[in-house]
């Protein structure tokens, strides 16, 4: 029994897989959807929608795997996130027709999980990559000093 | 669909949203009360799911796109088991709290299905 780790950070990590894992869900279907009922309304929005959603995947098993690729993976992940959220959603604001989209309502059809930053999802899709950051963070630290960390 | 029985699923799961993130908050591990209230939240989901199917032949059709009102119906359906289940392996008060937050994401996409059921036009 390994105790000077707290259990805590740990188990708000678990909080943090659950809400990608409904995430990747959320993005997975709304893309599947978007793709197969009119594709060709916004080729580009509605393909990045697909690639989101299989970041957010990737990520969600990531966060879960243990070894020292998986936590490279999902560093890399949760950045292209962030990146995305915030690239995706200014030109969203600023200039939907370069993505091909004719409506800058977060909650409308053309919704994707990055438009307007995240706005039709409770902007969670901006804040979590962020938390997914700080949790990595702390994680590496604890992962780097206590080898049995597993062992619980 | 029907309307009313939408909105008391959508009061159902709020309230066993908000119950769960309670006890977890509390410090307290799942327990018969709080996987109980997200399998209420489950079995509201399957009547749903029944209610939409035959709801069409009663002339009771969705206004909106049927294919994103089932994607969200499904996604719902497999969210809070697959949290309960969860609660089952991992003993801790986090895994409350997700079966609040579970709770609570199957509450959004309640609404989104309304939305899609009696707004939306296709």
């Amino acid at each position: 029994m390994v105790h000077e780790i707290p259990p805590r950070p740990l188990g708000v990590g678990r909080l943090l897989i659950v809400v990608y894992a409904i995430l990747a869900l959320a993005a997975t279907g709304r893309s599947a959807f978007q793709i197969i009922s009119r594709f060709d309304e916004a080729p580009l929005a509605y393909s990045l929608s697909a690639l989101s959603a299989i970041v957010y995947i990737l990520a969600t098993v990531a966060l879960i795997a243990p070894g020292r690729t998986w936590y490279r993976i999902a560093w890399i992940t949760i950045s292209f996130e962030l990146l995305g959220v915030l690239v995706i959603g200014t030109i969203s604001v600023t200039a939907p027709s370069l993505l091909g989209l004719s409506s800058i309502d977060p909650f409308g059809k053309q919704a994707t999980v990055w438009s307007a930053y995240g706005l039709g999802y409770l902007l969670i899709p901006l804040v979590l990559p962020v938390l997914g950051m700080l949790w990595l963070y702390r994680r590496r630290s604890v992962a780097g000093s206590v080898a049995t960390r597993s062992v619980a | 669909m029907i309307e009313w029985f939408l909105w008391l699923q959508l009061a159902v799961a709020v309230g066993a949203g908000a119950f769960c993130l309670m006890m977890g908050v509390l410090g307290r591990l799942p327990n018969d009360f709080t996987i109980g209230a997200a399998l209420v939240v489950e079995v509201l989901l399957i009547a749903q799911l029944v209610v939409s199917i035959v709801a069409p032949a009663f002339g009771n059709v969705a206004s909106g796109s049927t294919l994103e009102f089932y994607t969200y119906l499904v996604s719902a359906i497999v969210i809070s088991p697959a949290a309960a289940f969860w609660s089952l392996i991992e003993r801790n008060r986090w895994s409350t709290v997700i079966l609040g937050v579970a709770c609570l994401a199957v509450a959004v996409m309640l609404y989104r299905m309304n939305q899609i059921w009696v707004f939306q036009v296709a």
